[in-house]
């Protein structure tokens, strides 16, 4: 890799689009995860399911690359966002985004900062107690804790709203990952770009469910 | 003659105007009678010139030369777009069919730190100069070249660095880029000589230099909203900037470090 | 006898320039860096002569009025270049290309500088094709050709209806890429003001930053006037709004002589004026005339009836329409040479056959071709038998569509019609000035060290230019005949500077500090302060609008003696006019549009009465300049060769006093005849 490489506006894009990608394949696990609460066994599988990922070496060492990507592509938005800023010194008095593009296209760094307020409740409610738990050596039962969450109606709204943004984050992200990677043919791309949006709604729908399901008392 | 179906109208127009490049700048308004809808939007400042030269007070200057599409001087941002509400064409192109009567228009440069403004309505895109003389050539002196029709390139490659090369260097993509990105216009010129047997000596060499250039100049970085490829009057594709993508990490991958 | 000396080289018309160029005294790499070229312009001719020039070791300082070169009005072209490589298997040869572009010059071109662009016509589709110029290709990859107006042959090489931009593209990136090392220095928005001559030797310029109004002195061994041509002074044309004259009139001036001013290439397809607000002409490619057919309805009621909105054209039946050229010129048809398509579309708009409603503008037809040419020969490759009308008007539709698209979708933006279900609206317009600058040879003008290539000089198209030659041209000067013939006078510099080289004073140490330098500096400064000192009541733009009526009213398409008389009493006056009354606002140091057009329109108010006293003085018929009473009975043009087959170059004595040159032209290699495309 020659020098200057990540230091270039393309090299930090390809940051963007790894770690953005990599984020995604969390996000299937994850929803594989959470899913096992459809198996509506009391929360049997699904508590399987969860001490597994708390207690497998691999994913523990998963989770710090994890953290780190995330972090990566947080930074890594802000310093871009921050350039951006500086390259339009004075504003528009109109502009009419609508007509060329996408709002959500248009408003990644807003949503991305919704993603991260509500990753701090989301890590509050479940990675915290999970953590204090091992670090008592005791066992943590995950699906009583979504159960007492998904309870409070505030909780449902907040992660529905996470969930919308992340669903636009996804709409765009996915595709804008390949083409930042340079992956953009005739024949692929129109594939790439309807994988993109099936996967960023039915991921956030089966997200979306969770919470809703289990407020309606539908999961028991 | 015209579409036959000539109209008149009346308008508000919006215009900024600043001194230079030092001072900041401010929107004007100016009223606006009986434009003919066979205008095209650059008469229509001309009338309103021609009527500011004769109240004594100074015309508007913006940047204009071959009115028919093709230099890529004319650069007006205009209610929110380049070049206006109609795709695929210039400000030149733009005729006042495309407005109604008692619209207001908001005319503004380009804007961006690279494109700073001169005055008025003109900005200074050397900007893009600097990029082409980075490296968007092809290395061959006068009197070097081999017959024409030796090397065959295949027409889908000929066309497709046609649709590249097409780009006239207007800056709508800069303009309209909510990052201010000159991804699109460094892209095209990159693809051009990417995708044809003349540039691959200096391929790689190439999308580096003319990428350092780009970061240089203060534009900012792709987002990959497709505005530019929805505002370019040339129809420039963003193919072009995932085909530089590609060329800019091969390139990075394969060149060792000097 | 003539001062005129046009250098050509003896021998054999085609050895002529193969000798000259083994026995052009060469300049060694190291005294080529220690000489400076100024070259002013950067479009096809000066980007690719001030590019060449770099790569061989000159110092190179380019300059233009655009905020870039590549803005410069070549990039308009759209149809081609032509290249007599024969890659048709036509036919096609050197001399052909030769022959064709004298004789569509209506003899009144130089043979041996018209035999040199056809020789290295080739060489420039190749240097082209190796920068990246993405030119049309076939299936199997070879360049594809199409044909031109004029010719009988397929020479002329595009890449879709943008080949002056990919050409220019191409030259620019050569230039772009010196700029890169150094070797040229690029100065856009600049525009030229004065041209310095020191002991009668052109040494350098004036030129005003159009961004700060500075006026800045510019030291150049050669200086290379390379900024198009003078179309402007009709105010309508082709040419891009900035296209101006005023370095050629500056230099001509200063004692270079201007020749031929009368000859305009007025084009016979553009789209027609809509109404008072026109700032300029569009052209609609002369490529579009191998599948238009040209007509007029042959009934006056029909003309009426279409003028009053009641008939539509396409009602009209086949044996009630005129397609005029085809009837006039059975050979060539919609291809005759564009100044006989111009004057035959005027002589069916006079005679009250124009069918909008000023009168002015004829049809440009495509469906005959789109059905029964294209939508049969789709039809045929997709297996299709007995077709309807629809459909072969769909699949012809889709072929034009593929060859003309952007040309029909520029005219449906400016006239908001559409082209493929109505034929097209044109007129003729002004487009091109074969006169220019007197080059010899070596295209260089009456003074030493100064030169003229592409559009500024007036070298090799005669009276009328065929299509697709201005860019043959403009590289040809540029890339294969400036970097060798400017080695005949920079050569005796580097000579002089040897002998000077101990002078302290010698022009190589002063350079613009020699006192002739100030002087013209301050007599620009002072010209500027004028305009802004008049403080009249109206604008340069209202000026500029007269000055071009007077011009295409009077000197137009047609030309006749009382006209020019009266044109040229009328352009004084209003010369005088405007320098009373001109009202030009802001000041001098400051980015002033409307102060940089004065000084245009100045400039054209003094070239646009040389235009018509040449005009007046060439009591004949050829080419661009028709004069109504030298014609034969059928309206054709009759040329005179026993009295004016010369080169008419002026030179200026001082305000509307110009003195005649003759070059006398010889034809040894071509039968000079009349001129006929029956």
């Amino acid at each position: 890799m020659s020098k200057g490489f990540f230091k270039s506006s393309i090299g930090k894009k390809v940051i963007m689009g790894l770690t953005g990608l990599f984020l995604v394949s969390f996000l299937v696990v994850h929803v594989g995860i959470n899913s096992l609460i459809y198996a509506n066994d009391n929360g049997e599988t699904f508590n399987a399911g969860a001490h597994f990922m708390a207690h497998n070496p691999l994913i523990r060492v998963m989770e710090i690359v994890l953290f780190a990507g995330l972090i990566l592509h947080a930074v890594q938005a802000i310093i871009l966002t921050m350039e951006n800023k500086k390259a339009r010194p004075v504003a528009y008095a109109m502009t009419n985004g609508a007509a060329n593009s996408s709002w959500y296209s248009r408003s990644m760094a807003l949503l991305g900062i919704l993603l991260l307020m509500f990753l701090v409740v989301h890590l509050g409610n479940f990675w915290v107690p999970t953590k204090q738990a091992l670090m008592a050596n005791e066992e943590h039962n995950t699906f009583e804790n979504l159960k007492v969450v998904f309870s409070q109606w505030y909780f449902v709204v907040i992660y529905l709203i996470g969930v919308f943004a992340l669903c636009y984050h996804l709409l765009h992200g996915f595709q804008s990952a390949f083409q930042s990677l340079g992956l953009n043919h005739k024949k692929y791309t129109p594939t790439i770009k309807k994988i993109g949006i099936w996967f960023s709604i039915i991921v956030c729908l089966l997200f979306a469910s969770m919470p809703v399901t289990m407020f309606l008392g539908i999961i028991k | 003659m015209g579409s036959g179906n000539e109209q008149f109208l009346n308008l508000t127009l919006k215009v900024w105007r600043q001194k230079n490049s030092k001072t900041a700048g401010t929107f004007e308004t100016h009223q606006l009678t009986g434009i003919s809808t066979d205008m095209s939007f650059l008469e229509m400042f001309d009338v309103l010139n021609e009527k500011l030269i004769h109240e004594g007070k100074d015309p508007i200057a913006f940047d204009h030369d071959c009115r028919e599409g093709i230099c890529g001087m004319c650069s007006m941002f205009i209610n929110g777009r380049p070049h206006g509400p109609k795709q695929g064409i210039t400000t030149c192109q733009l005729h006042m069919r495309s407005f109604k009567n008692g619209d207001t228009i908001i005319v503004e440069p380009w804007r961006s730190a690279a494109f700073p403004v001169i005055k008025d309505l003109s900005v200074d895109r050397t900007a893009f100069d600097r990029i082409i003389s980075s490296g968007g050539y092809v290395s061959v002196n006068t009197g070097n070249a081999q017959d024409a029709n030796n090397i065959l390139i295949p027409k889908s490659a000929a066309d497709e660095a046609f649709a590249a090369a097409a780009c006239i260097g207007c800056g709508a993509c800069v303009a309209t880029c909510k990052n201010g990105s000159a991804m699109l216009f460094v892209s095209a010129k990159v693809s051009q000589l990417a995708l044809l047997p003349q540039g691959q000596a200096e391929r790689k060499e190439r999308v580096l230099n003319m990428i350092a250039q780009m970061d240089a100049e203060g534009f900012g970085n792709c987002t990959n909203t497709g505005a530019c490829e929805a505002e370019c009057p040339k129809g420039i594709s963003i193919e072009n900037i995932a085909r530089m993508n590609r060329e800019f990490i091969g390139a990075s991958l394969t060149t060792p470090n000097k | 006898m003539s001062k005129l000396d046009s250098k050509i080289p003896e021998g054999s018309l085609d050895q002529k320039w193969t000798k000259y160029r083994s026995t052009i005294p060469l300049v060694n790499p190291a005294n080529k860096r220690s000489l400076e070229v100024i070259v002013v312009g950067s479009g096809l001719a000066g980007a690719s002569a001030a590019a060449s020039l770099a790569e061989m070791g000159y110092q190179v300082k380019v300059f233009c009025f655009q905020d870039s070169a590549r803005r410069a009005h070549s990039i308009a072209a759209q149809g081609g270049i032509n290249a007599a490589k024969n890659y048709q298997n036509d036919g096609d040869s050197i001399y052909r290309l030769f022959y064709d572009t004298v004789k569509g010059g209506d003899y009144r071109a130089r043979e041996a500088n018209v035999h040199r662009l056809a020789e290295v016509s080739g060489n420039i589709i190749d240097q082209c094709v190796a920068q990246g110029v993405p030119l049309a290709r076939e299936y199997g990859g070879l360049l594809s050709n199409r044909s031109f107006g004029g010719t009988q042959v397929q020479r002329t090489f595009y890449a879709a209806g943008q080949t002056g931009q990919q050409l220019l593209l191409g030259a620019y990136s050569a230039l772009q890429r010196q700029v890169g090392t150094g070797m040229v220095t690029m100065l856009a928005r600049h525009e030229m003001l004065e041209l310095v001559t020191i002991d009668g030797k052109a040494r350098g310029i004036i030129a005003r930053n159009l961004i700060t109004g500075e006026l800045e002195k510019h030291f150049g061994h050669a200086v290379l006037i390379c900024s198009g041509g003078y179309g402007n002074v009709f105010y309508l044309s082709t040419n891009a709004m900035g296209s101006n004259a005023t370095a050629a009139w500056k230099a001509h001036k200063k004692g270079a002589f201007f020749a031929n001013p009368c000859y305009t290439q007025i084009h016979p397809t553009c789209i027609p004026v809509s109404g008072d607000h026109q700032s300029k002409l569009t052209l609609m490619s002369e490529s579009l005339r191998n599948d238009g057919r040209i007509w007029v309805p042959k009934k006056k009621e029909d003309v009426e009836a279409i003028r009053a909105g009641k008939l539509n054209p396409n009602q009209i039946k086949p044996e009630d329409r005129d397609y005029y050229l085809e009837r006039r010129y059975p050979a060539f048809g919609n291809l005759v040479p564009r100044d006989v398509a111009s004057r035959a579309a005027k002589e069916r708009c006079d005679a009250g056959y124009g069918v909008n409603k000023t009168g002015q503008a004829v049809y440009l037809d495509f469906a005959h071709n789109m059905k029964y040419k294209y939508g049969k020969m789709e039809a045929t490759k997709k297996g299709i038998q007995n077709p309807t009308e629809a459909q072969l008007e769909a699949l012809g539709m889709d072929v034009i569509k593929e060859k003309y698209g952007n040309l029909f979708d520029m005219y449906e933006q400016i006239t908001g019609v559409n082209p493929y279900k109505n034929p097209m609206q044109i007129y003729p317009a002004v487009h091109y000035t074969m006169g220019g600058l007197w080059v010899d040879y070596n295209l260089m003008t009456t003074i030493p060290g100064l030169y003229a290539l592409g559009e500024a000089n007036f070298s090799d198209h005669g009276a009328n230019r065929l299509g697709a030659s201005a860019l043959m041209q403009g590289l040809a000067d540029g890339y294969f005949v400036i970097p060798y013939t400017i080695g005949v006078y920079l050569s005796t510099e580097v000579t002089r500077m040897s002998n000077e080289k101990d002078k302290a004073d010698s022009i190589d140490k002063v350079k613009t500090k020699h006192p002739e330098f100030d002087k013209e500096l301050a007599e620009v400064k002072a010209r500027i302060d004028k305009f802004l000192t008049i403080k009249g009541t109206q604008s340069v733009e209202s000026f500029h609008k007269r000055l071009g009526k007077i011009m295409w009213d009077k000197c137009g398409m047609a030309r006749n003696k009382q006209h020019l008389t009266e044109a040229i009493k009328e352009i004084q006056d209003l010369r005088a006019e405007f320098w009373k009354d001109v009202r030009v606002l802001g000041t001098a140091d400051e980015f002033n549009p409307d102060l940089e057009k004065a000084g245009r329109v100045a400039d054209f108010l003094e070239l646009g009465e040389l235009m018509c006293k040449d005009a007046l003085h060439r009591e004949e018929s050829c080419g661009g300049h028709f004069r109504e009473e030298h014609q034969t009975e059928e309206g054709e043009a009759k040329r005179d060769d026993v009295n004016f087959a010369y080169v008419a170059a002026w030179e200026f004595k001082g305000e509307s006093n110009f003195e005649l040159h003759k070059e006398e032209l010889k034809y040894e290699n071509i039968k000079i005849a009349a001129r006929s495309y029956k």
